[in-house]
């Protein structure tokens, strides 16, 4: 079995299989165009259950590699591998696309195969992006799954969605450039290597160390996003649809994060404990302004954003603390937060779907119509605030712990999430759900259906699973994850 | 697994199960599959507890790892059990007291249609406090902290409809995490300089933490870990300025306001601070802070009581005063003190909440008491539990509450640690101020003129302390004119009697082994330079003796007096407290507005919270980072743009030049830096 090209399985099914979608056509062809999408999904999760099933927790080293010349002429490799950062990403991803494929099952009902396919290919290639050991490898797949998540929301997008599309495009861009320049400087570097483990081992004095730390800053900074450049990301959800906001959440901003560990932290781990200090700043200002900021929002995917990013302030603090608790924390709370994220944009497009207004003011009352949906709403509101027995509050507890251990008044400043981010989620929930039916429209609502149910309830079952038995999720990191900080601990210069 | 490990198992999961029974198939158990899965669950715990109880009495008790929930770094995260004295005695009330409230629900709620749901509730809340107080670990404790503070938020907003309800709810939950947020950086504190979370382990460890400063602020460890832990506290058990969630918590149904707000819950902190005793006796700056907290709580908010017009409200702020007793004690080191308060309190508290509860359904849901008088006729057995509640509440003597009550002031007495002489004065001064509230509430249900049933309208305005929801009046309705008011049905009555049972003798019957005879010795832990309950237990000889030696000192003088004083203005002359009302308005204002804390923190933190998100949101995000630096970017680039057309000529050898220019510039900066 371990012989099996897992990986490559985990990127091109979706990719191929996105295609194959995309020729089933026009929308005469929708209903074969959803059944096989699904097919796709799932044909796709059940390649990445072996990575975890044969996963060795024992060892940091790369698993699942696969090697093959790509461009010789600049010793470009087809080179791919995961470890315990990252494999648990592959599933998520493949996790989640399976439920943005019955998301999208009636809610989308013109261009039903483009959309299905657009998910597909992204899914394909933002596996490339966990699994690819070599920089152009990565730099293609990164850039690639750009052009996805662009054309779902300037297509299927809200009345804003060109404005949008185009604000993250740029954004991201501009980031992705800087990246180039510091991948091309390091092949230089590594005497004409691009693979990203020899770079890991080269040495590099700190002014270069310091430039390419800022490249890669910059490049992953505006994906994660860190304040202050996280304005992109309130727009792009407000304008793309359920699915697409549900996949930008739960992945796409993973990816930024992601890149910290795999290329930033590794590559130059001076200039990263020299920046550690205005990361953190930077960190606890998501934390803490847009915690704020979120209380003030009167739309509710624009809060939900904002929540996004204060959560995920979380997990770059995680990240430059260089502690274990912090970093599996911050891991943990990535994975978290792709199934609650998600969760609560669903239920977001639930009410969408039904009201055809985000607007908080437009709702009141709703657990009177929809009881089910609210007590759905209400797990994912409370895992949003971080309750404990649901998996918002391992990796919040976690860096909370890992904070005090490095700084109390960093601890102090990420615990006040503990009162912000119930603020802003429960008094949204009130607004939303509790109270008097607010309107004739409130009043009509039926709840949820057996596909909506479905969704919600796998989500669900995760996040009180992973609530309630973290443990196997934190066994998967640890090899890599002290590895990675001892690593870290090791001067370059 | 032994029989016995099975046993500690089955005590929480038995509730758990009934709770997802009657939640996730209400429908199809109906109502009376819902009442009976829950009751049985809880039923099972009781009985089990007992079991328990007994094999702890032979001596028998258990520290163990049910599952590693986790493990990261040097912590591993650990669900488990600790079954000592403390543990069982805890076990008992809660299962005890959540059994009596849930055959009184049957009664209270039989009308609802969340009847399921609610049954649903108060056995989830029953697991989670059951997982609070059984925990080895302080994971686990903060679970079940803030699963009953969920269950707690659900159960206030049960009536969702009500405006005042759901904001109350909100409100305790914010209130509550204000708490959590300290009660988190402790146990943060806890992992971080002893590498555990295991209680066990910690205590241990717990002279090295005394030893040491904290880095980067340089505060003594312990004082800080000790405070911050009291700060969850604070909040759980609603000590001042946390307290402010408690009175409107009340917009619950009655049963849960008698479960989770009065006996079982909000005791969460005491029975924390209690459970961590091996730590804050090595501070008595925390020790200090935790005594002053609670005397002003347990005085100060005894004062409240006096001005409340609604039945709920009146036992809500008597709760609060009780709580600041427990706490008094718990500053003081006399742990057992408290705890042993903790379960007086449950019974009588519970006693005298579903007392009220059953007023209210006789009142058919009117709340005033300006509109009750006289009810002993109607309500029999309403009027005699609630009067031996009354009773048990002010410590008249060989009542539980007076063994309790009076053993706090002693050790208050006893002791010396800094605040003690406040705290002195706040218990003594609450004595008479419980006594004159608890008996202006009985003399105003259950004697004097029958004022129900009259259309005077003034049942409207006992809710004016919203004054930003609106009140929402369908649920008040009342008796209507001539209407008479009637006593509950046996499942109602049956719970206010087996209650009134402990209230009047638990107090007699365990004060010895409770506070003299070491049954807390290995759980709770007194440092050698505090007093604790030792001078108390050197002039104890049983409790008859203390009970008659309790008729000449002066807590029963005061209880007395504040008991003639109330009836003195509510039997024979009430016109006086409104002239007293007139003469010291301000002071009536101060009280009615309750010190002006919601205004307060409506204000300045809810508002000024909402005013800094919306001016970091319009200012930071939209005008400065949106506005100017990437709106002002893409100026930029149109305006580079426009500049730089000029520059497309349509001549080669311009191009070609330039070309050259910046291949130059490139090679460059490339030899440079390499």
């Amino acid at each position: 079995m371990t012989g099996m090209p897992f990986l490559s399985l985990a990127i091109w099914i979706p990719i191929l299989g996105g295609l194959l979608v995309l020729a089933t056509g026009s929308d005469r062809n929708a209903p074969l165009a959803r059944s096989l999408a699904m097919f796709i999904a799932l044909a796709g999760f059940a390649v990445t259950v072996p990575l975890f099933l044969l996963f060795d927790a024992s060892t940091s080293a790369m698993q699942f590699s696969e090697f093959l010349p790509w461009i010789p002429r600049f010793n470009i490799n087809y080179h791919l591998g995961v470890d315990g950062i990252s494999v648990l990403f592959v599933l998520l991803n493949a996790f989640i696309t399976i439920i943005v494929v019955i998301a999208g099952w009636q809610v989308i009902q013109e261009k039903v195969a483009q959309y299905m396919a657009a998910f597909l290919i992204m899914s394909g290639l933002m596996n490339g992006i966990f699994s690819a050991l070599d920089g152009i490898l990565f730099y293609v797949f990164f850039e690639a799954s750009l052009i996805p998540l662009y054309l779902v929301i300037g297509i299927w997008g809200g009345a804003n969605r060109v404005y949008a599309a185009i604000k993250f495009f740029l954004y991201t861009l501009v980031g992705s450039l800087m990246m180039l320049v510091a991948l091309l400087y390091l092949f230089m570097e590594a005497g004409g290597s691009f693979n990203i483990l020899d770079w890991h081992k080269l040495p590099l004095a700190m002014p270069a160390q310091t430039l390419i730390f800022w490249a890669f800053l910059v490049a992953f900074a505006v994906k994660v996003p860190m304040w202050p450049v996280h304005t992109w990301l309130p727009d792009a959800h407000v304008e793309a649809p359920t699915g697409g906001s549900v996949v930008l959440a739960a992945i796409a901003l993973k990816l930024g994060a992601y890149g910290f560990l795999r290329f930033s932290l590794p590559i130059v781990p001076d200039a990263a404990q020299a920046m550690a200090p205005m990361m953190i700043a930077l960190s606890l200002i998501a934390v803490v302004y847009i915690g704020f900021v979120a209380l003030a929002q009167t739309d509710m995917k624009k809060l939900v954003a904002y929540s996004s990013i204060s959560h995920m302030g979380f997990v770059t603090l995680g990240f430059f603390m260089f502690n274990v608790v912090g970093m599996e924390g911050a891991l943990v709370q990535m994975i978290s937060h792709g199934f609650v994220s998600g969760a609560m944009f669903l239920c977001i497009g639930v009410l969408y779907d039904r009201m055809h207004t985000r607007n908080i003011a437009d709702y009141g009352g709703v657990v009177k119509t929809m009881p089910k949906f609210a007590a759905f709403f209400m797990l994912f509101a409370m895992a949003n605030a971080g309750l404990p027995g649901t998996s918002g509050f391992v990796g919040e507890f976690m860096v909370v712990l890992g904070a005090v251990q490095f700084n109390f008044w960093v601890a102090f400043a990420a615990a006040s999430t503990l009162i912000l981010g119930a603020a802003y989620t429960l008094w949204m929930y009130k607004r939303v759900v509790f109270g008097v039916i607010g309107n004739d429209h409130v009043a009509q609502l039926d709840d949820i259906g057996a596909r909506e149910f479905a969704f919600l309830g796998i989500l669900a079952l995760c996040v009180m699973a992973m609530g309630l038995y973290p443990f196997p999720f934190t066994e998967v990191m640890h090899a890599s994850v002290n590895e990675l900080l001892r690593h870290v601990a090791v001067s370059k210069l | 697994m032994t029989d016995m490990q099975k046993l500690y198992l089955l005590v929480p999961l038995a509730p758990l199960a009934g709770a997802i029974l009657a939640g996730l198939f209400g429908r199809t158990i109906g109502r009376a599959g819902a009442h009976i899965v829950t009751i049985l669950g809880v039923a099972i715990a009781f009985a089990a507890s007992v079991v328990i109880y007994q094999d702890v009495q032979a001596g028998n008790s258990f520290n163990g790892t049910l599952y590693t929930w986790m493990t990261s770094g040097n912590l591993t995260f650990e669900v488990g059990f600790l079954i000592d004295p403390l543990t069982v005695m805890m076990m008992l009330v809660v299962t005890f007291v959540s059994l009596m409230v849930h055959i009184y629900t049957i009664g209270y709620m039989h009308e609802d249609p969340g009847y399921q749901r609610f049954f649903s509730y108060i056995s989830l809340f029953t697991f989670s406090m059951l997982m609070l107080v059984m925990s080895n670990n302080f994971l686990q404790l903060f679970f079940g902290w803030e699963a009953v503070g969920l269950v707690s938020y659900l159960l206030i907003g049960f009536w969702y409809e009500r405006p005042t309800a759901i904001y109350a709810n909100l409100k305790a939950f914010l209130v509550n995490r204000v708490g959590d947020f300290g009660f988190l950086l402790g146990i943060g504190l806890i992992a971080a300089y002893t590498g555990s979370l295991n209680y066990s382990e910690v205590f241990a460890q717990g002279g090295a933490l005394a030893a040491q400063e904290m880095a980067v602020t340089g505060w003594p460890l312990i004082t800080a870990i000790c405070i911050c832990l009291f700060i969850g506290a604070m909040g759980k058990s609603a000590q001042v300025p946390l307290h402010v969630w408690l009175p409107d918590s009340m917009e619950g149904p009655t049963p849960i306001s008698a479960l989770i707000h009065a006996a079982t819950m909000v005791t969460a902190g005491i029975f924390m601070v209690a459970r961590m005793s091996p730590l804050f006796e090595l501070s008595d700056t925390a020790l200090s802070f935790v005594l002053v907290i609670g005397a002003t709580t347990a005085l100060f908010m005894g004062f409240l009581g006096i001005v409340q017009n609604d039945i709920k409200r009146v036992v809500a702020y008597s709760t609060l005063s009780q709580l600041g007793y427990m706490t008094v004690a718990l500053g003081v080191s006399a742990y057992s003190a408290a705890v042993f308060h903790l379960m007086t309190h449950a019974f009588f508290k519970a006693l005298l909440f579903l007392g009220a509860g059953s007023v209210i359904i006789g009142m058919h849901h009117d709340q005033d008491m300006r509109n009750m008088g006289g009810l002993w006729k109607y309500m029999p057995i309403t009027w005699m539990t609630s009067l031996l509640g009354s009773l048990a509440l002010i410590g008249f003597p060989f009542f539980a509450g007076f063994y309790s009550k009076d053993s706090i002031i002693e050790a208050v007495h006893a002791s010396s640690i800094p605040g003690a002489g406040y705290a002195l004065f706040c218990v003594m001064a609450g004595v008479f101020v419980t006594a004159f509230y608890s008996f202006r509430m009985y003399f105003l249900v259950f004697h004097g003129k029958e004022r129900f049933g009259q259309d005077n309208g003034g049942h409207h305005d006992h809710e004016g302390d919203h004054d930003d929801e609106e009140v929402s009046s369908d649920h008040h309705h009342g008796l209507a004119p001539g209407q008479k008011p009637h006593e509950s049905p046996w499942v109602v009555t049956l719970p206010l009697i087996l209650l009134a049972i402990p209230s009047v003798v638990i107090g007699f019957f365990t004060i010895e082994p409770m506070l003299f005879g070491g049954w807390f010795k290995d759980a709770i832990h007194v440092g050698a330079n505090h007093v604790g309950l030792a001078e108390l237990a050197a002039t104890f000889h049983g409790p008859v003796g203390m009970a008659l030696h309790g008729l000449q000192t002066a807590p029963f003088w005061l209880a007395m007096s504040g008991v003639a004083v109330a009836w003195f203005f509510y039997m024979v002359r009430p016109d006086i407290p409104a002239a007293i009302q007139r003469t010291f308005s301000p002071v009536h204002a101060l009280l009615e507005n309750k010190y002006f804390f919601d205004r307060f923190n409506e204000i300045v933190f809810a508002g000024g919270s909402r005013m800094l998100g919306k001016g970091l949101w319009k200012v930071g995000d939209q005008t400065i980072i949106d506005g100017m630096a990437v709106n002002g970017t893409a100026k930029l680039v149109g305006w580079v743009a426009q500049i730089s057309r000029l520059f497309q000529t349509g001549h080669l050898y311009q191009y070609a030049f330039a070309m050259i220019i910046g291949v130059f510039i490139l090679l460059t900066f490339w030899f440079n830096l390499g």
